[in-house]
């Protein structure tokens, strides 16, 4: 009974945190971990002058009250302390300012990247063309998710298997190289982000913008367009499978066998 | 001002009653009421349209409405709230407020007054009208970024032309506020010696006037590249649609401010009173609000780090908004440094103030690290955003007026509000806007993005909260209008220095004030 009250205990925790995700997803790249690093970093910091500030104040709340009987102080102003509470947090930003720094002359160098994918936003799809392999393809949201998140489609979502984050046609990267994306976009302003690849960047009509990514582990990563688009802007998913460099070899080579039979057949 | 004598001297005898003594009113506390109530309508509008949202959202699916009906709703929600409900109530606030505490008998320009509030009520008709157009009204997003918005239908140029109203209704606003304060102060109201609610409004009116022409001209080119074949922001004629982001953040960060510093104002006015201690750092809270406006002008990036700006860009957006976090700490400590070792006591407008502190810091943290641009790039356009800026503007902005109206309406009325139901709204508020908004900083980080009417199941259990959260503030705030109903019908009346700890020119007056406030300008020493 112990035992068992035990193994509850450890799988508790897990089963719920499997539905209450409540952070960002460390990530498999160097961007997504930089990202994460500097977040946590800031969420202890704030976490820290919170309790302090919160502390005080409460502090005060509790006794400097007045049916306590306290009388109120006469101080109204110190230049000292003014000028401690300036500087200090002043000095922290400082200190917070170094690392993000470096974290964004580090995301934003996308030189000697081993392969290049370029990406166009369509109001509601996108692109993805692998400019030194010769591959390309259109993904859009696959047919089952279609079909239930339409207004009273009378299908429960929950049935779905990854309900509004599958695509017909999933994009596939090698591992441990350093893919430069490139984004645009042909008609309005789209952004690719997949969280646990890191950040995400517009897909602006008339730019071409980029980002790296290097993904350091092999599985399927999901994520969604994230600016306004138009009606459809929630169902435009990405989906990004990262396989080892040797199975991506042999998927470029499938998929322009693919193509060249496609061409014989018409 | 020999003109100005006749008016005075003309409504004594014949002011005209009944719904005529409204359109035509000059006074500042006839207009500061229209603009309340106003905001007041405007609020429960908004409102609804988050419910609508917010049911929406509740399960995955979509259940109740389409996606560009959604569209609709989020866009229409951001403006009514910003342009209808905050932006009013504030002025309403400066209206009543602005002569009664400087010793003033009214506003400097008491016509133009009465024009920049009537301005309201068409422009915001015209606006929600868009709504009941075959093509629907506005759908992409109260930022109005193209190429998206050209798309949109015929409500473009409804929207656009409403928007240009509220401008110029804000615009005349401040310039009445700004003439009012430079010129109207009881002899010896030197500038640092004026109530800090005046010195924010003051540092706010400069901000409307230099932000609201660079949004009008935005919007224009917005509405030339539709109806007349310019291409400002369309990239197929040579335009540049990332130019609209960088002008309209130019007008709305500092509009972000202008929606923050009258609350600001008022929640250093209401802690002193409740603590029955002086302001701590008067000097150091002027000079941090004149700061906070002068950065808010070189920050505007930062809404738009993903928009592939050069390095250097970054960085510098970077810096200059960590930067704003030093005058707000400022603010924050004296807050609570007027608070240590006072002699407190909890009333209705203290306890919005003290959580305005608290939930206002909260979006402050969430603020700064949505600064870190490294960070960044992960929150963007997602849910922990709609939670900074909802934490920063509801228990920020909204609680902060909603303390107003609890500190100054038995001085409006000359009738008390009744304390338990004033607290029993404030528990229910506190509680349900913590409910409402906590979670999405967790479904935000999670990866949900913002404006999707429909999302993967995984953040299904988040937005159910939030949904319910929704509701119960939604409901709590039928509770104030009762309160406010409750007030106005009592015949209990309120002394004329109402909190025993409040200082100000107010005080002295009669609760409710005379007509025109103060007929003789009282000396400040």
């Amino acid at each position: 009974m112990k035992n068992y009250l035990y193994m509850l205990a450890l799988a508790l925790p897990a089963e719920i945190m499997a539905d209450w995700e409540v952070n960002m997803p460390r990530g498999v790249t160097p961007t997504s971990e930089i990202a994460y690093d500097i977040h946590m970093l800031m969420f202890w910091i704030t976490v820290v002058i919170g309790i302090l500030v919160f502390g005080v104040m409460i502090y005060s709340i509790i006794y400097h009250r007045k049916s306590v009987g306290h009388q109120p102080a006469k101080f109204h102003e110190s230049t000292k302390v003014e000028i401690i509470w300036t500087v200090i947090p002043f000095l922290i930003l400082v200190v917070c300012a170094v690392p993000a720094t470096k974290a964004l002359i580090m995301m934003e160098d996308t030189s000697d990247a081993g392969i290049t994918l370029k990406v166009t936003g369509y109001q509601w799809m996108w692109e993805y063309e692998y400019l030194e392999d010769g591959v390309n393809f259109f993904s859009k949201i696959d047919n089952e998710s279609n079909r239930a998140r339409r207004l009273n489609s009378g299908q429960n979502v929950n049935n779905v298997d990854n309900y509004l984050r599958n695509v017909d046609n999933v994009v596939v990267l090698p591992t441990d190289t350093k893919v430069r994306v490139l984004l645009t976009a042909s008609d309005v302003i789209h952004a690719w982000w997949v969280p646990e690849l890191g950040g995400k960047k517009d897909a602006i009509p008339g730019y071409v913008n980029e980002l790296w990514i290097n993904i350091k582990k092999p599985g399927v990563y999901r994520g969604a367009c994230a600016e306004l688009c138009g009606k459809d802007h929630g169902f435009m998913p990405i989906v990004v499978r990262a396989v080892p460099k040797m199975e991506y070899e042999k998927w470029v080579t499938l998929q322009k066998d693919n193509r060249v039979a496609e061409t014989k057949g018409n | 001002m020999s003109a100005n004598i006749h008016d005075i001297h003309d409504q004594h005898h014949h002011t005209p009653s009944g719904l005529m003594r409204w359109i035509t009113t000059t006074n500042h506390k006839d207009i500061g009421s229209l603009y309340l109530w106003f905001s007041l309508v405007m609020f429960f509008i908004g409102g609804f349209m988050a419910l609508i949202i917010r049911a929406e959202l509740f399960e995955p699916g979509l259940q109740l409405v389409i996606p560009g009906f959604f569209n609709q709703m989020t866009t229409m929600h951001a403006l009514i709230m910003i342009f209808g409900a905050v932006m009013p109530a504030f002025v309403g606030l400066a209206n009543w407020q602005i002569p009664i505490m400087i010793g003033a008998p009214d506003m400097a320009l008491p016509r133009l007054n009465n024009w920049s509030f009537w301005i309201l009520p068409f422009a915001f008709t015209m606006l929600l009208s868009t709504l009941f157009f075959d093509s629907g009204g506005p759908a992409a997003g109260w930022t109005l970024y193209p190429p998206l918005s050209l798309q949109g239908g015929n409500s473009m140029p409804f929207v656009i032309l409403s928007i240009h109203l509220l401008g110029i209704s804000s615009i005349l606003g401040a310039i009445n506020v700004i003439a009012t304060i430079l010129n109207m102060r009881a002899p010896g109201m030197t500038l640092m010696k004026m109530p800090i609610f005046i010195w924010t409004w003051l540092i706010t009116a400069f901000l409307l006037i230099a932000a609201m022409p660079v949004l009008a001209g935005a919007i224009t080119m917005l509405l030339t590249d539709r109806f007349f074949g310019t291409s400002f922001f369309t990239a197929s004629g040579g335009g540049d649609p990332v130019m609209f982001q960088h002008i309209f953040w130019f007008f709305g960060h500092p509009e972000v401010y202008i929606l923050i510093l009258p609350a600001f104002g008022i929640v250093s006015t209401i802690i002193p009173a409740f603590s029955r201690k002086k302001l701590f750092g008067y000097d150091s809270m002027v000079y941090a609000t004149a700061s906070i406006a002068l950065l808010s002008f070189i920050v505007w990036a930062h809404h738009m780090f993903t928009v592939g700006m050069p390095l250097a860009g970054e960085i510098f957006f970077m810096l200059t908004t960590m930067l704003i976090a030093v005058p707000t700490g400022v603010k924050v400590f004296n807050w609570v440094a007027t608070m240590w070792k006072g002699s407190m006591t909890f009333e209705t407008p203290m306890l919005f103030a003290l959580a305005f502190i608290i939930l206002f810091t909260i979006g402050g943290f969430s603020g700064l690290m949505l600064a870190m641009t490294p960070a960044d790039f992960q929150y963007h356009d997602t849910y922990f955003v709609v939670a900074h800026f909802h934490y920063v503007l509801v228990p920020g902005a909204v609680f902060a007026i909603i303390a107003a109206v609890y500190y100054w309406l038995p001085k409006w009325t000359g009738k008390m509000y009744s304390e338990s139901l004033g607290k029993l709204h404030f528990w229910l508020t506190t509680v349900f806007v913590n409910v409402t908004f906590f979670p999405m900083h967790f479904v935000g980080l999670a990866g949900m993005p913002r404006r999707i009417p429909d999302y993967p199941v995984q953040f299904a259990d988040f937005n159910a909260i939030a949904s319910v959260g929704a509701f119960g503030f939604g409901l709590s705030q039928i509770l104030f209008v009762y309160i406010l109903y409750n007030t106005l019908k009592k015949d209990v009346t309120a002394d004329d220095k109402v909190w025993d700890g409040a200082e100000g020119l107010e005080w002295t007056l009669s609760s409710p004030p005379p007509y025109h406030s103060f007929e003789k300008a009282p000396r400040v020493e």
